[in-house]
């Protein structure tokens, strides 16, 4: 287990009156210090941690999130955000010493412009919502992650939080056009809006991804997009990841960006079809499902070419959707992937490493290797247009010594992106569970300059303390998102 | 170029990275010295600042087709940089404008200048800008440390988004050698519909129109009373969606503009031919909605040709005299750069909006994270 920054003794003796003075700032009810209360923020998306906050705060205004900041400034003590506590990194895990700072009373939609194509919602307005206030119009918010239904427009900026769509439309940093945000010192400050591109830094940038440690986002505005006319997809098996792959490089190569291209390796694929029975083959070691979306024209089109491209890429199973049913069908096993090993293993952990398409034979090749040598199974499930792998380590956490050889696994994953010229996370960020790998990929001087910026917005280092970066309490192993005999945190959200 | 005074040729990063530790006044880095007339003139006081002549970061490191992915010293020209995109039907999506139009200014534009102004043209509004395509660089800062950020794939969250910072940072936080950008697949074909508008409020609605559509609309300008539609992609759906959107739009007059003379159309939009003898220039950036309005209080003040793009929400003002106060007044929300006025005019007048106090005071701390020594391009922005 990672091992978090030791607690302020200090703070944790003034526990009852920071609770008290925080009742002067906010609304009662804004106000949770009871334990049995509390616990329903003692975790988030990587439930292997658990910590009980110092006290939890819910403001309901901009002007209260200011007040609540400019105090805990003054008392020198420590906020930890969060939206809906979706993350699966730990992003959201509290500290014993700080004030978690939830988002959640934030849910109005402030403003819908169609003219312009923008929504403007409050940071606890779930991803969902925004496409839903604007779904009569057709229209949508294009980032798209899976746990959408749940997890807050706030979260997601601050995670930069991607899904399915976000090879041909864009991460949340593509789609995000301002921020109304509290800097740790309690000054409320705007940046963009419905206009493009900053006269100065480019601030939104940087916040965009930035997991919580510059500051607590308040409002946010989204670009929105008229919904493409049709989607049709295909269902592509291959004898070979490396065909696999090399179909994947030649569509792109072909100048199609698919509005979704998705891979599962043979033991994904079979636990998925044993699960959902979506008719998926089961002799094939890579399945590709490639999504066309837009006008009847283009997709009908594209439908051909990358049907021809899978042909003299080696294709052994090639189907193609000819009704919306079809098509919901190809798509079945692969958002039921991670249930479905859940299943099949008492427990999993998802990992989540982007790496050079070119470089995944190679890479699933020396998955297989550690996995003999962990002794542990492993599925893949991939999105394949833009590299990011999700590998799913199988395991038991109630043999002896399964827990920590897992961990090591992962780490060693992680590790193999970032040899093969990839990076430690592609969407879920750093947070608690990535922190003590920072150094495997960055530079002690890279890291530096990361610190300096943080500094020049959390000078005394309150904000989201103990995640990100490597702090000198650490330890070794790696923690990532345990799923116990399929008991997951969210278990009614779909999964990719 | 060779007449350029005081001038310093770093032979490769250490090198550069001494230079930088050892300055004692202020440097300029350069690639090819294009938008040297774009921003406040530098250490304009001091008479100017030595400039850091980056030939040596020259080359295409790597690039990748299928990974969507090109490494390329931060001195190769744009122009090498589009020929080899070009082989693979490939482009920078963010389509970068030629500043040598409008400046007049002689050189080769590169790859490293052209992120750090940040000059996103036409398919701003449906790929993103220089911002967005930015996702890796290495970097010396103005402590003379050589950095990375970013990555060099095209999905990465790990540790802050620093690359977003570089894109339109003028210089004045780190001298770039090496970026990672994002390439997209070059569209197979183009048309572009005109449409005859009356004013620029009945041009923008119209292109707001079509923007509001499914159709991916890939550009949306008014120029010379004409509201401007490009349509790209592969050729059925293109020929589709043109006939789409001229029916729904139901205007009178539509002419469309073949594959050909679209491109050369957009070009000229890209690097704002129509205003390339006006004195001087503003870059207005606002919600498109409000640009007729703003143009129009404008004009109460001044004479003035306007170009809209980004469906209204950019605004190019060719004007005689800088009218500082009037176009900043007449901005409700959005941002307005000087960006064509002679040098002791931008000495005097603040090219770039000036942001709120918090705000300036962030980006000066962000600066100073960086730059603690205000060497790097001191007053350029
Ligand atoms: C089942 C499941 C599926 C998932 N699928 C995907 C997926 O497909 N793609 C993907 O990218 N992610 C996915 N995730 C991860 C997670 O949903 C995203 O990271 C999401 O953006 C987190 O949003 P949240 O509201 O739950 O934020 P939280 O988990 O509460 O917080 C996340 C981080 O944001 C900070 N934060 C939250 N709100 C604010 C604010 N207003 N201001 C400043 N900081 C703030 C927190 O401090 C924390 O660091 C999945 C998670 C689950 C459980």
């Amino acid at each position: 287990m990672i091992a978090m920054p030791d607690p302020d003794t200090q703070i944790l003796a003034r526990r009852d009156e920071i609770a008290a003075q925080l009742r002067m700032l906010l609304p009662a009810a804004s106000v949770i210090a009871e334990a049995e209360r509390m616990r329903a923020y003692e975790s988030d998306g990587l439930t292997a941690y658990r910590q009980m906050p110092l006290v939890v705060a819910l403001p309901e205004t901009t002007k209260q999130v200011a007040a609540v900041l400019r105090w805990a400034r003054r008392e020198g003590i420590k906020i930890v955000p969060r939206g809906a506590g979706t993350s699966l990194s730990g992003g959201a895990l509290p500290v014993a010493d700080a004030i978690v700072l939830g988002l959640g009373k934030f849910k109005a939609v402030l403003d819908i412009d169609y003219a312009n194509r923008t929504v403007t919602v409050q940071p606890g307005v779930t991803n969902l919502a925004i496409s839903k206030a604007v779904d009569a119009a057709g229209f949508y918010y294009a980032p798209d992650p899976s746990s959408q239904i749940a997890c807050t427009i706030g979260g997601n900026v601050a995670e930069n939080s991607g899904g399915v769509h976000c090879l041909k439309y864009g991460l949340t940093t593509n789609n995000v056009l301002g921020v109304e945000f509290v800097t740790p010192d309690g000054e409320i400050v705007r940046i963009g809006g419905k206009h493009l591109d900053a006269p100065g830094y480019d601030l939104l940038g940087l916040l965009t991804g930035s997991e919580g440690l510059l500051g607590i986002v308040t409002e946010v505005t989204v670009r929105i997009l008229q919904k493409p006319e049709t989607a049709r997809a295909l269902l592509l098996g291959f004898a070979t990841a490396e065909e696999g792959g090399d179909c994947v490089a030649a569509i792109i190569a072909a100048g199609i960006i698919p509005g979704g291209m998705e891979m599962m390796d043979r033991p994904a694929i079979h636990a998925a079809e044993a699960f959902v029975h979506a008719g998926y083959p089961l002799d094939v070691e890579a399945l590709l499902i490639v999504e066309l979306d837009g006008c009847a024209a283009e997709v009908d089109h594209l439908i051909e070419r990358v049907e021809a491209i899978a042909k003299s890429h080696g294709v052994v199973v090639s189907r193609v959707s000819t009704t919306e049913a079809e098509r919901m069908n190809f798509w079945a096993g692969r958002k039921a992937a991670f249930p479905a090993v859940g299943r099949i293993s008492p427990d999993y952990y998802c990992m989540d490493g982007t790496i050079p398409r070119a470089a995944l034979p190679r890479v699933l090749a020396a998955m297989r290797d550690m996995s003999t040598k962990y002794g542990l199974g492993v599925a893949n499930v991939f999105h394949a247009g833009d590299g990011n792998l999700h590998p799913l380590i199988l395991y038991d956490a109630n043999v002896p010594g399964e827990l920590d050889r897992a961990e090591a696994f992962g780490a060693d994953i992680l590790k193999l992106c970032v040899d093969v010229g990839g990076v430690l996370t592609g969407e879920h960020g750093v947070g608690v569970e990535k922190r003590d790998l920072m150094e495997y990929q960055f530079d002690a001087i890279d890291l530096e300059q990361q610190h300096r910026l943080k500094r020049a917005f959390d000078e005394d280092l309150r904000f989201n303390p103990g995640k990100v970066f490597p702090t000198l309490h650490r330890c070794a192993e790696e923690g990532r998102v345990h799923v116990h005999r399929g008991e997951t945190r969210f278990p009614d959200l779909p999964r990719f | 170029m060779t007449d350029l005074p005081n001038r310093l040729r770093p032979r490769d990063e250490a090198d550069l990275a001494e230079l930088v530790r050892s300055a004692s006044g202020p440097l300029e880095p350069i690639g090819g010295a294009t938008k040297r007339a774009l921003g406040a003139p530098v250490a304009f006081e001091q008479g100017g600042a030595t400039l850091l002549d980056l030939a040596a970061f020259d080359g295409i490191v790597a690039y990748e087709p299928a990974e969507l992915t090109l490494t390329v010293g931060a001195a190769t020209s744009l122009g090498v940089v589009q020929r080899e995109l070009d082989a693979k039907q490939q482009m920078l999506a963010f389509e970068p404008m030629d500043p040598r139009v409008l400046l007049g200014s002689v050189g080769t534009p590169t790859v490293g200048g052209t992120v750090a102004a940040a000059l996103s043209g036409p398919r701003r509004i449906k790929s993103g800008g220089a911002r967005d395509h930015l996702l890796g660089l290495k970097a010396v800062n103005g402590r003379g440390e050589p950095f990375k950020a970013g990555g060099r794939v095209v999905k990465n969250v790990t540790g802050y988004d620093v690359p977003k910072l570089f894109a339109g940072s003028w210089g004045t936080l780190g001298v770039m050698t090496e970026l990672t950008l994002k390439v997209l697949p070059a569209p197979e074909t183009e048309r572009t519909l005109l449409i005859d508008a009356d004013d620029a409020s009945i041009a923008i609605s119209i292109l707001s129109r079509a923007l509001g559509s499914s159709h991916e609309v890939a550009g949306a300008a008014v120029v010379n009373g004409r509201a401007a539609i490009r349509i790209e992609g592969f050729g059925p759906s293109v020929a589709w969606r043109v006939d789409a959107l001229a029916r729904e739009l139901g205007a009178p007059t539509i002419e469309v503009l073949d594959a050909d003379i679209s491109r050369a159309f957009w070009r000229d939009v890209r690097d704002v031919r129509p205003l390339a003898t006006a004195p001087i220039v503003w870059r207005v950036s606002t919600t498109p909605s409000l640009a007729a309005a703003f143009v129009a209080r404008v004009a109460q003040t001044t004479s003035l040709r306007a170009l809209y793009d980004w469906g209204g929400g950019l605004i190019w003002l060719g004007l005689d005299a800088p009218h500082a106060d009037a176009v900043r007044g007449a901005l409700v929300d959005g941002h307005a750069m000087l960006f064509k006025a002679p040098a002791e005019i931008r000495a005097r007048i603040p090219v770039f909006q000036p942001a709120p106090p918090t705000l300036a005071d962030l980006e000066r701390r962000v600066k100073q994270s960086f730059d603690p020594d205000n060497r790097l391009n001191p007053g350029r922005r």
